[in-house]
């Protein structure tokens, strides 16, 4: 974790979309980076709704913090998180019948990602309301990037057209929005993202553990 | 009997979790390094997804459903698993030490594991019988159990080739998958449910 000051709010904000964005650094929580990305739109909502859930519940657990027992933390943590995906999953039901029948599903397992969770107990569970807040934003934020530049590329080369909107007529490599071509744009965005941190940063490129 | 058949070929093939609906990503690229772990990881895995699901279907169409609580489904399916596999985790530490020893870091991932929720969401919002859902759960897990074993394999050769730098570790796992993934998209098709 890298040592974001206490009281800089603009430092964890960079933190969660830099240091340790959640996909392409960590390497954490990558279904939905794969499964909702072929297009624009799926994939920010699908962002937004990550962006929700995880500030909501920083805020939420920065509260009852000092009220539950460590020892049924995690259970704790879950619950808190599952019910704010629950009203994301009703918000998004409500807004758009047909695009919650396409990510719905992805939308409910936002419940099990490692990523809300980890920083719900590694950050929130320490810190107070504020900071946390800060936290998720930058958190959910760096999430939302990651989601909309793979979808960027995939609706873009897949289909040629950028929320829904056809900008060329013909399908340039159609593979890109069919489920294998996910897996393809993922590890070519986080090959190329470690060799600017290798080229220009002078880091080691090594993408999370996978897991 | 043959519609059930085709569940578990729908499952585990032509629907399977992770080459097609992308799912327990973190699981899947997490054991996979060893040829060991994976096999452990897919039998702790199977076993915990036939429970699952059939103790998911109890609490959903004789409780929830009888009252009109559908909405909290997310909460109660993760809760159950959650407190199930707590469960198996103490009673396994007891009764068997030694497969504890084998398979409890298992357990303990498990729950973190997106595939084992979306089970018995999927089962939930497919209407499926008791039976169906048991067999789903059960495909599902054998899909699953697949993929590791295919991928551990390759990634213990991996080990030895001679990846570009920015590559190593999980970007090339990324492409890798994505080959085995064309190779599934041959099975569509196979069954239409």
């Amino acid at each position: 974790m890298s040592a974001a000051g206490k009281t800089s709010y603009i430092g964890l904000l960079k933190n969660g979309i830099f240091g340790e964005n959640p996909v392409f650094r960590v390497a954490l929580s990558l279904c939905p980076s794969v499964a909702v990305t072929n297009s624009l739109k799926s994939g920010f909502l699908m962002g937004i709704g990550v962006f929700f859930v995880q500030t909501m519940a920083n805020i939420s657990v920065s509260f009852v913090r000092k009220f539950i027992h460590s020892r049924i933390r995690l259970p704790a943590y879950i619950l808190i998180i599952g019910t704010w995906v629950t009203v994301a999953n009703l918000l998004l039901e409500a807004y758009s019948y047909s695009l919650y029948k396409q990510i719905g599903l992805y939308l409910q397992l936002i419940v099990a990602f490692a990523i809300i969770l980890s920083r719900a107990e590694l950050f929130a569970s320490k810190n107070k309301v504020v900071p946390s807040l800060f936290d998720g934003l930058g958190m959910g934020i760096g999430f939302l990037i990651a989601l909309v530049v793979i979808s960027f590329f995939r609706e873009l080369i897949g289909k040629g057209a950028l929320w829904d909107y056809q900008l060329v007529s013909t399908k340039p490599i159609l593979l890109f929005v069919l489920p294998a071509g996910g897996f393809f744009a993922v590890g070519l965005l986080m090959g190329f993202f470690n060799w600017i941190d290798i080229r220009f940063f002078g880091g080691h490129g090594a993408s999370g553990g996978g897991h | 009997m043959v519609k059930l058949f085709e569940l578990i070929v729908a499952a585990s093939l032509v629907n399977n979790f992770v080459f097609t609906r992308y799912l327990g990503l973190c699981i899947f690229f997490g054991v996979t390094k060893k040829m060991d772990t994976a096999i452990g990881m897919s039998m702790t895995f199977t076993a915990v997804m036939v429970i699952s699901a059939a103790l998911n279907w109890v609490a959903y169409n004789m409780v929830m459903v009888p009252f009109h609580l559908e909405f909290l489904k997310i909460l109660v399916f993760i809760a159950i698993i959650a407190g199930f596999v707590q469960a198996a985790d103490t009673m396994m530490r007891k009764v068997s030490p030694g497969l504890y020893y084998k398979l409890g870091i298992y357990l303990a991932l498990i729950v973190t594991n997106c595939i084992i929720l979306a089970v018995p969401l999927i089962s939930a919002d497919s209407n499926y019988t008791f039976i169906e859902s048991l067999v789903f759960g059960l495909g599902s897990g054998l899909g699953f159990s697949l993929a590791l074993i295919i991928m551990a394999s390759i990634r213990e050769k991996l080990e030895l080739a001679d990846v570009p730098k920015p590559f190593r570790g999980l970007p090339i796992s990324f492409v890798l998958t994505g080959l085995i993934a064309l190779a599934f998209i041959g099975f569509s098709g196979l069954i239409t449910l």
